[in-house]
């Protein structure tokens, strides 16, 4: 895989009219395994809510959109949850994002996975 | 020669939301895609990172307007318990159920993923800026995601379209 090289400007330097500012990878990290760990909580509440009429019912927090009004907010809260405690713990750290890409898209596949109706129908309540 | 109040709603959510998602997305990967040094001179660098700023800032905002009107706004309507509503249509027959048991089941989660990766993408451009531009592999993720938020929403959007088709929200 391509990275920096001897050829291309450092971290802080400045070349011409460009800066570059000297900023850790962890931030960036931190929200790309936070949005793998969003759309996962999505795809287990999906298969949950299928597999239980009492989470699905738990789930109804609006009677005209259905369980799904919890599930995505429940998702969106979970993710925007985990990535301000990630970005907490390694805003000034120098994470790889190799390593958290590779994370994420293991969590992204199963949060498809769960999202995915011939799937998670598996589960469905009798 | 008029729409409903439902019908306008259904096509801002597929058509005018979508169509500005596309210009959106086709921008920010332009822009993502050219920011190599080899590509970038100082005087076009400022210019260039305004504009993927703009791009990648406006996917993710169309993304979150996107899934909100569709789930908050048109799905309710989609699934009202009446004889008439999209979902009774499809439900009635054998021959068009599975455009709500696959495809609308589908569309309504997966379309979620869309705006949380768009999220991410503008916020690495946003915090990384100009680094992308020596950083490879960082440029590269964020196109990959950038990527992945269109596929996710192409997904949605397509199997919407086709279910607009079979039984259209009236």
């Amino acid at each position: 895989m391509a990275t920096t090289t001897h050829d291309q400007p450092r971290a802080g330097e400045r070349t011409g009219d460009i800066e570059y500012p000297d900023r850790p990878e962890g931030p960036i990290s931190a929200a790309i395994i936070a949005a793998g760990v969003g759309a996962l909580a999505l795809g287990i509440l999906t298969t949950l809510a299928e597999a239980s009429t009492s989470v699905a019912d738990a789930l109804e927090w609006s009677e005209r959109v259905g369980p799904l009004s919890g599930k995505t907010i429940l998702a969106v809260v979970v993710w925007l949850a985990v990535w301000g405690v990630l970005y907490a713990v390694y805003r000034n750290r120098r994470l790889e994002t190799r390593t958290a890409l590779i994370i994420a898209l293991v969590l992204i596949a199963l949060g498809v996975l769960g999202t995915f109706p011939k799937f998670f129908q598996l589960f469905a309540a009798e | 020669m008029s729409f409903t109040n439902r019908e306008w709603w259904a096509l801002i959510h597929g058509m005018v939301l979508g169509a500005l998602f596309l210009l959106a997305f086709a921008g920010g990967l332009a822009g993502l895609y050219s920011l190599r040094p080899e590509l970038v001179t100082s005087a076009g660098v400022v210019e260039r990172m305004r504009r993927l700023k703009i791009g990648v800032v406006a996917m993710a905002v169309i993304a979150w307007l996107t899934v909100i009107t569709g789930t908050w706004i048109v799905y309710p309507w989609y699934r009202e318990e009446t004889p008439g509503s999209a979902k009774s249509r499809l439900l009635a027959r054998s021959s068009t159920a599975d455009w709500h048991n696959f495809a609308m089941e589908w569309k309504e989660h997966i379309a979620w993923i869309s705006p949380i990766l768009a999220t991410t993408v503008a916020f690495i451009v946003l915090y990384y800026g100009t680094n992308l531009i020596r950083h490879d592999r960082v440029r590269r993720t964020a196109i990959l995601l950038f990527v992945l938020a269109f596929v996710f929403a192409g997904i949605a959007g397509a199997l919407g379209a086709f279910i607009t088709k079979v039984a259209p929200v009236r």
